[in-house]
């Protein structure tokens, strides 16, 4: 549940009729320093408490990553990465806090057949709407970054609302407040940017020559952000999207596909009704049965 | 309507048994709550469909099952009619005739065994599509995609669900034109419902349409050779 209004909302699932579009807020971002970060998963309890979700007790297999991935409940995860630089040999542990990244051209939205079941708002928020999720499954496949996540108990998806609840009433993001090393900050985007200017700087001053921030175009840009100290290998990290953009066999099933598969549909049954109209029911004449009883009957 | 030599009623001739119209019906039936829950998640403006069936969330489950009852009674009725779909020649002939087809003028096609190659198309493409909604169906399936890993550790790739929603949607649509087809024909060939309905079409309608199959039956001795009774 959240305090936004349906003005807020500029976008929706399944929509096919345009409401005005309202004018945009400030549009809002987390920004997340991946290298001031010390992993020690505050955010991920803070996630939970505030959410009020539980994870049961897993099993170790020996990593840090805890859970082992996305669930459910588990709506952001350090994803933990040793990494062997070959230019320095120095042995690197990159830690990614993972979970949505709240794209501007959100994959997700774009796949959902249920209106209204994803929202986006104006400050950029995209946000999942239970009572109108189906549980298809089909944002985990519009998703560029593997995010959201089907419960098997209720059949709803779920997945990081940016505490859209908690901006609502002027407060930050409960991963963003609970983070010790302001690793996470939070703002809006125009701000986020300046302060990954900085950050990048300090990383560049520093040694790492290939710092920069992670707000990939494909998307339209994100309104989750890292800044990374390897931004030419966005992959070093757990597997973040080196060029993430929306699948093009989905773009391709929601766009062309829909369109052309419903007009080939009613050009079908158009073209069956002008047949009709213009040639009229093809039927069997008296001549037609009394050939066939003059058949059966042995005569010929 | 029928005109100067009519003698009484028509020939009836026996075209369906009970069983296999059971099996069509049974197939027609879940094509058609197939169709409105497929495509009330194809298109946001059908999305209204899904209130036949109790909302989004029922469509997602019920679905897929009665995707596998269609395919299930598909399969059987493949079996039970592939003898009298296998191509011949003159399945050729017909279709290089198609204007004579489409004009009604049967006069100017070949004679005909039990399927003309029309129908000989609807049976083939349903037998490559029916398979290709099945395997993509699967992989858009929750409970689907955990049968196929527990049985087969199978585990999908995300770019091979994505391929599956696309070839799923593509192959449904071709499904539904050949259907508008088949259904179409079935109305405008006047006499063919009752096929289906009764399991019986009259005489002239199989000398009009399916010369070949009619004398085969008569010669097979299953057409009641039934003279006008002296009464009449």
């Amino acid at each position: 549940m959240t305090s936004f209004q349906p003005l807020d909302v500029v976008r929706k699932s399944a929509t096919v009729t345009t409401a005005p579009p309202p004018k945009r807020d400030v549009e809002v971002a987390k920004l997340i320093d991946v290298s001031k970060c010390i992993g020690c998963k505050a955010c991920q309890s803070a996630c939970l408490e505030w959410n009020d979700l539980k994870e049961p007790v897993g099993t170790n297999v020996g990593v840090y990553d805890n859970p082992h991935d996305l669930t459910p409940n588990t709506w952001t995860l350090m994803r933990f990465t040793e990494w062997e630089n070959p230019k320095s040999g120095n042995l690197e542990w990159l830690i990614r806090k993972d979970g949505c990244m709240h794209c501007e051209d959100p994959g997700c939205l774009k796949a959902c057949p249920s209106p209204g079941a994803i929202v986006q708002y104006a400050n950029g928020i995209v946000d999942f709407q239970k009572e109108h999720c189906i549980g298809c499954g089909y944002c985990e496949k519009g998703c560029p970054f593997n995010i959201p996540r089907i419960s098997r108990i209720d059949n709803k998806a779920y997945k990081c609302s940016l505490c859209s609840d908690r901006l609502a009433i002027g407060q930050q993001p409960a991963c963003a407040k609970a983070c010790p090393t302001q690793a996470i900050m939070f703002g809006t985007k125009t701000e986020m940017i300046a302060q990954a200017e900085k950050n990048v700087g300090i990383l560049k001053s520093r040694g790492f020559d290939k710092a920069g921030l992670y707000n990939p175009p494909g998307v339209g840009g994100t309104h989750v952000m890292y800044v990374l100290h390897h931004a030419d290998q966005p992959n070093l990290y757990a597997g973040l999207a080196d060029n993430p953009r929306i699948s093009p066999l989905i773009e391709a099933w929601k766009g062309v596909s829909k369109y052309a598969g419903m007009a080939i549909i009613g050009a079908t049954a158009l073209f069956g009704a002008l047949h009709y109209l213009v040639k009229g029911p093809n039927e069997v004449s008296g001549h037609d049965e009394a050939e066939a009883k003059r058949l059966a009957e042995g005569r010929k | 309507m029928s005109t100067q030599s009519d003698p009484g009623a028509p020939v009836k001739v026996r075209r369906y048994s009970g069983s296999a119209r059971l099996n069509h019906w049974i197939m027609a039936i879940s094509f058609v709550l197939l169709l409105l829950s497929g495509l009330s998640l194809f298109h946001p403006s059908l999305f209204f469909l899904s209130g036949f069936f109790g909302g989004g969330a029922n469509v997602r489950w019920l679905h897929p099952w009665i995707g596998l009852v269609f395919a299930t009674g598909f399969f059987l009725l493949f079996l039970r009619f592939l003898p009298a779909n296998l191509p011949e020649r003159t399945d050729f002939t017909w279709l290089g005739r198609i204007g004579h087809v489409l004009a009604g003028r049967d006069e100017y096609l070949p004679e005909v065994g039990k399927y003309n190659a029309g129908q000989k198309m609807v049976f083939w493409s349903q037998a490559i599509l029916v398979p290709i909604l099945l395997v993509t169906g699967f992989g858009l399936w929750t409970p689907g995609l955990e049968f196929a890993e527990q049985t087969f550790a199978f585990k999908a790739t995300m770019d091979q669900k994505r391929l599956a929603a696309l070839v799923h949607a593509i192959a449904a649509v071709t499904a539904i034109v050949i259907w508008i087809i088949h259904i179409y024909a079935a109305i405008w060939v006047r006499g063919t419902m009752g096929a289906m309905t009764r399991g019986t079409v009259t005489g002239g309608w199989g000398w009009r349409h399916h010369r070949r199959w009619l004398k085969d039956e008569v010669a097979d001795g299953r057409v009641e050779n039934k003279k006008p009774s002296p009464a009449e």
